[in-house]
């Protein structure tokens, strides 16, 4: 694997590779050592444009627990800030030997222009651009939904027939796009809700269905309710005019959660709005995934590090994912 | 280009009968016994031992799988591997005597990972390692307890391992 | 005394081989078999001669962007593509908005000796939108202007839009708008569509660009003013402008050779070469515009050269400049798209690249035919050959163009203005400020 940009070009069969050999990193987090020596000596960047002390841990933790080097670059405070451009921030930290680069940042396209610019030989990894895609939330939102699913026996399947409901401002979620292509990929079937106005106008292509009704998708007993954070600067952009009525209709509330299947889960991928769009009962409750999601994105995050730096750089397969 | 058959299924079995008396034998009876296969053929080499164990001495043993991929220092030169599930049984590691079972030993860098793999899972009291062949070239100090049969070759020449439970048929041969 | 050119079979507008005489900055002469005396000849078996081109919307960068291109090198890349004569962009630092600045830019232009600069002004104040600006001095200086636009941003307030477009009547002005509803449009990245959402780039509606123009129509009509309106992008826009001309409205609209040929799929790899304002569009888009132009709902063709520096193109999508250099290539790309596809013929191309935007622009002295007694300005043009178009074309001073790497045909040989060849067999002739200075 050369780069990890996007889910929308991952096949099932790369995908499924990822979340298979994240079970195997998961087992290696309940050992007495959960330090692995696989990826000494590579060195890991984390270059952060945008604020998430969140998805930096989780891969900072991830490359640590497979013995690589890991340096944080956070953009604030940075030349960055001073207006030093990504060509060059890039090519220092080509200089410096960076193996992986781990990007986050508020332009949408940035990984793809960094892995296809020829500044460096690293391998990247989206860790969220812009409002297009955050392929290791997808992964470990779909490694959370197979493991509830099949527990032990989660190797080698996809989500074939699962229900997926993910509500919320779609049009602004990196979340909800490598959702779409990922769970589509492995078989599930996405609805997505939301209202009218935090919908792309041309969605027509995705292979998706579009409500409007939370209440509706929540009447066919979906399997899995992945929950989007809403945020509250879109009000002032009249997307919706308060956050009183976007809770009303598209908050997750208990009465509303407790219409759910009895198995179904909720996700969220953090950090949440407790009380708008979703309640506390909701995220405390037995069926929120909330917290196996965090355990499970290091897990997740050590498959692609190592998938993406411990064979030989130019596999036969050479092709980006 | 034609590879010649050093063990046909019945020099099999009788190899691991064999190993499954020596392990009882060095181990003077089968407690605190753990036989960990490593992944692939390593795995099948494991349940058969245990099950021959378990008949010869009445009592059952602990038998599951251990993956060294992410252990191993040579995965920079090769495409990128799959690890494999590691299945330690319920009653852990920590002061048996851990026997390794493999399909080949060459140059011993599985093993070496493997006993890395070992020393995060727990701390057994012993480890010994059971090998169904043993082809020599050897490039760091490990040596097997158990053999099942020493197969002198070229360091180019190929010995493949193949059982019925992986694929179909059992047999060892070397070649080109 | 510039020298006596004879033209040797030129294909005139495509059609039939004849020779041009030139004298004096006009032709002298057309016809077959002209002697040739002392004058230079220049071979043009085979080639086609169009009238001199003219571009009504270039942006030329200076005063205050030199980096990206001078009125020097802006002029040299007008001559490589074939045209005579370009009209400045106001949005220079300081912008096109007072006599001064506006004269200044023709004698630029007039220093560097390449083609015929006619500056734009400013609609308002600084293209801010609040004020006009002394429409009536800029019409009045040397620079006589007659064209106002304050593209690059939209004459929004319709009020002001009204203003302007009554002003100009004084003394026949034209106002140019970029339709663009700012609104509609903040923060937008490309066309709003299937590819903007999934590719998770902010959206400029069609309807953006639309809105405004049925508005400005409906101004021009009630006020009896005439407007043109800028690089038209979308189908909706030339459905407004043919109902616009059927009721009889004064509006005259042009087209990028970009919008052309190119669509909002290039997009996907976020290559910044392919960021633009208007956005690529749709293939219904590019396939609608190709109709306007072939059926005259779009008057003409103009480039809108924008040249930038590399550093605002190698970069994430986001941070990237709008615009495309191209006025090496365009009728290059008008070959490809609308004559090689048999919507325009070469009398056409001659009308929409030349003569119209000549007329629009009230630039006296160009866009005329190629006729005895006319002023010489003269475009030869192999159709036959093609080639991968490379930075070897590029004669600006930036390098942002899409068609790097693609196969264009044609190739633009001869370009001459006012009987002085500033493009010689393909090669760009140098110093010639120097030598047009000291006749």
């Amino acid at each position: 694997m050369r780069h990890l940009l996007d889910t929308k070009t991952l096949d099932r069969e790369s995908a499924l590779r990822i979340l298979d050999v994240a079970e195997d990193m998961s087992d290696t987090q309940s050992r007495e050592v959960k330090k692995l020596p696989t990826l000494r000596g590579k060195t890991v960047v984390n270059l952060f444009f945008e604020d998430s002390t969140r998805t930096r841990i989780s891969f900072e933790a991830a490359a640590k627990r497979l013995s690589a080097d890991v340096i944080n670059f956070a953009a604030k405070g940075s030349s960055v800030s001073k207006g030093e451009s990504l060509k060059d921030t890039a090519q220092t930290l080509q200089a410096m030997g960076a193996d992986a680069v781990v990007i986050r940042h508020s332009a949408s396209g940035a990984p793809r222009t960094l892995a296809t610019s020829g500044w460096i030989s690293a391998g990247v990894v989206n860790a969220g651009d812009g409002t297009h895609e955050h392929p290791t939330q997808a992964l470990l939102d779909a490694y959370t939904i197979r493991k509830r699913r099949f527990g032990a026996d989660s190797r080698g399947r996809d989500l074939a027939g699962v229900c997926v409901v993910i509500v919320g401002d779609v049009l602004h979620s990196r979340v909800a796009r490598s959702n779409v292509w990922l769970l589509s990929t492995l078989g599930a079937e996405v609805t997505l809700v939301s209202a009218p106005t935090l919908v792309p106008q041309n969605v027509s292509q995705w292979p998706v269905r579009v409500l409007y009704s939370l209440d509706e998708a929540l009447a066919e007993g979906p399997d899995a309710v992945m929950m989007l954070r809403i945020q509250l600067e879109r009000m002032s952009a009249a997307y919706f005019p308060s956050e009183r009525e976007y809770s009303r209709t598209w908050g997750l509330d208990a009465v509303r959660a407790a219409t759910l299947p009895g198995d179904s889960i909720v996700m969220h991928p953090g950090p949440m709005n407790r009380g708008l769009e979703i309640s506390s009962e909701a995220a405390d409750s037995p069926r929120s995934t909330v917290l196996e999601q965090v355990t499970n994105g290091v897990s997740v995050r050590m498959a692609v590090l190592y998938l993406l730096l411990a064979g030989e750089r130019n596999d036969e397969r050479g092709r980006d994912l | 280009m034609s590879a010649r058959t050093v063990l046909q299924q019945a020099d099999i079995s009788r190899a691991l009968t064999r190993i499954a008396h020596e392990i009882l034998e060095t181990n003077r009876g089968a407690d605190d016994l753990v036989l960990l296969g490593i992944p692939t053929r390593g795995v099948a080499l494991a349940d058969r031992l245990g099950a021959l164990i378990a008949s010869i001495a009445q009592t059952d043993v602990p038998v599951g799988s251990l993956d060294v991929t992410l252990f191993r220092d040579d995965l920079a030169k090769n495409p990128t591997r799959s690890p494999q599930p590691t299945e330690i049984p319920p009653g852990g590691i920590d002061g048996k005597t851990v026997v390794l079972v493999d399909d080949v030993l060459f140059s011993g860098r599985s093993i070496r990972a493997a006993l890395d793999a070992i020393q995060s899972i727990g701390r057994p009291a012993t480890v010994r390692l059971a090998i169904l062949v043993d082809r020599g070239h050897r490039e760091l100090p490990i040596r097997p307890d158990f053999v099942g049969k020493n197969i002198p070759s070229a360091r180019t020449e190929r010995v493949n391992v193949r059982l019925s439970e992986n694929d179909g048929v059992d047999e060892v041969t070397i070649g080109a | 005394m510039t020298e006596a050119l004879v033209i040797t079979g030129a294909r005139l507008l495509g059609n039939d081989g004849a020779d041009i005489l030139i004298r004096d900055g006009v032709i002298a002469e057309i016809g077959p078999g002209i002697s040739h005396n002392d004058a230079r000849v220049i071979d043009a078996d085979g080639l086609v001669a169009l009238p001199g081109l003219v571009d009504l919307h270039t942006h030329l960068r200076e005063p205050g962007y030199e980096a990206s291109e001078t009125i020097l090198t802006g002029t040299r890349a007008a001559a490589a593509g074939g045209f005579t004569a370009v009209f400045a962009m106001p949005n220079t630092s300081p912008v096109a908005d007072s006599a001064g600045v506006v004269e200044q830019e023709l004698a630029l232009g007039e220093a560097a000796g390449y083609a015929t600069v006619q500056p734009i002004g400013a609609v308002t104040i600084g293209q801010k939108g609040e004020r006009l600006a002394e429409l009536g001095a800029m019409a009045n200086s040397r620079a006589e202007v007659r064209v106002f636009s304050d593209d690059g941003f939209c004459v929004f307030d319709p009020l002001i839009m009204r203003r302007a477009l009554e002003y100009v009547k004084s003394f026949g002005g034209v106002i140019a708008q970029h339709a663009q509803d700012p609104r509609l449009t903040e923060g937008a990245q490309m066309n709003e569509g299937a590819v903007s959402a999934e590719l998770g780039l902010a959206g400029w509606p069609a309807v953006a660009e639309e809105s405004i123009i049925a508005r400005d129509v409906l101004l021009a009509e009630h006020v009896g003013s005439r407007l043109h309106v800028c690089h038209l992008s979308t189908a909706g826009s030339v459905d407004i402008i043919r109902w616009a001309k059927k009721r009889g409205i004064d509006v005259t609209a042009e087209v990028t050779p970009h919008h052309l040929l190119l669509t909002d799929d290039l997009v996907r790899g976020y290559d910044a070469r392919y960021k633009v304002n208007p956005p690529l569009r749709r293939e219904e888009d590019v396939l609608a515009v190709r109709e306007g132009l072939a059926d005259g709902t779009i008057d003409i063709v103009a480039t809108d050269h924008a040249p930038h520096p590399s550093e605002n193109k190698a970069c994430e999508w986001q941070a990237a400049a709008n615009g495309m250099v191209g006025l090496e290539s365009a009728l290059r790309v008008v070959h490809q798209t609308m004559v090689q596809t048999d919507r325009l013929s070469w009398t056409d191309v001659a009308r929409v690249m030349s003569a119209a935007p000549a007329r629009i622009g009230m630039l006296a002295g160009h866009g005329t035919e190629l006729a005895a007694g006319r002023p010489a300005n003269i475009t030869l043009y192999d159709q036959s050959v093609a080639g991968e178009f490379t930075t070897a074309e590029l004669h600006g001073r930036s390098e942002n163009s899409p068609y790097l790497g693609r196969e264009l045909p044609g190739q633009v040989r001869w370009t001459i203005h006012q009987g002085v060849v500033t493009l010689a067999d393909g090669e760009i002739v140098e110093d010639l400020g120097a030598r047009r200075g000291a006749e």
